[in-house]
């Protein structure tokens, strides 16, 4: 891979019972992901996503530009700056911002729409 | 109101996690972790693993109950009601694999107060039953109107 290279888009689509499956697979069970009438009445429009799972979704972009090898995600960086929602597409993407002995570094967005739900995200992959 | 930073350099007791196949293969579902090595074993093995290997951010599984404490803990002070988690930095060094018992220790970085927000940095060093160092994480909170 190349500086300015994108790597392939990762869309996928978070069913309504996601935050469950993922709350019990983390043991994150903090109501605002999995309980809708608790989380309106904090104040939020819905349950949100758990951003570590957001951040998975991330992990997994990145991985996928060496064919998903476990090893080859070296560090993974990421700022969460929105909130994530069930039943909205999400899609990561990323460009190579630096490239030097068998590593490369990927910038890297999440999105619903317009809600950049992770921003500011770096990856170091090893491609060698 | 100025944010407490006595805590900075606060040490909390270490935890252990030992890896088990079906909680690894439950997370690669739930995260859509698609390579067989997360749940084959001969796929696993057939790749130069141990074992099924964890998809690498398993490592909030294991990692994050040692947090547990730092956050709740008074002398840190932080308001969980209005807490965010603002960011978070994984850096993997040996893979893990089922059967690993890993041991994460936890620390607080730094606090400190920005456009009245304050904000609580902690580390976790995790390293499996050889010694092995197998993530360090950085975690961010953020806490408004502080």
């Amino acid at each position: 891979m190349n500086v300015g290279d994108s790597i392939p888009e990762l869309r996928t689509t978070p069913d309504k019972y996601l935050p469950h499956r993922y709350a019990g697979a983390s043991g994150d069970f903090n109501p605002i992901h999995i309980d809708k009438e608790f989380a309106t009445a904090v104040g939020l429009p819905s349950n949100i996503l758990h951003g570590l799972w957001m951040m998975a979704q991330v992990a997994r972009a990145n991985a996928a530009v060496a064919d998903g090898d476990p090893r080859a995600l070296k560090r993974l960086s990421v700022q969460f700056r929105g909130m994530g929602f069930p039943e909205q597409e999400l899609v990561v993407t990323g460009t190579v911002k630096e490239e030097a002995d068998g590593k490369v570094v990927i910038d890297t967005v999440a999105a619903q729409g317009d809600n950049q739900v992770i921003r500011n995200a770096e990856a170091e992959v090893s491609v060698a | 109101m100025a944010v407490k930073t006595e805590a900075a350099g606060k040490e909390w007791p270490e935890t252990t996690y030992e890896v088990g196949l079906e909680k690894v293969r439950e997370y690669a579902n739930a995260v859509g972790a698609e390579n067989t090595v997360h749940r084959d074993r001969e796929a696993a093995e057939a790749a130069g693993f141990r074992d099924v290997v964890a998809p690498p951010m398993f490592c909030v599984v294991y990692s994050a109950p040692a947090m547990g404490p730092a956050i709740l803990d008074p002398e840190v002070g932080i308001n969980l009601a209005t807490m965010l988690h603002g960011g978070q930095e994984f850096v993997w060094g040996e893979p893990v694999c089922v059967g690993d018992v890993i041991t994460t220790k936890p620390r607080c970085v730094e606090i400190y107060e920005q456009d009245g927000k304050g904000f609580y940095v902690f580390e976790t060093v995790s390293s499996n039953q050889d010694g092995a160092e197998v993530v360090r994480g950085t975690w961010t909170n953020i806490v408004r109107g502080v």
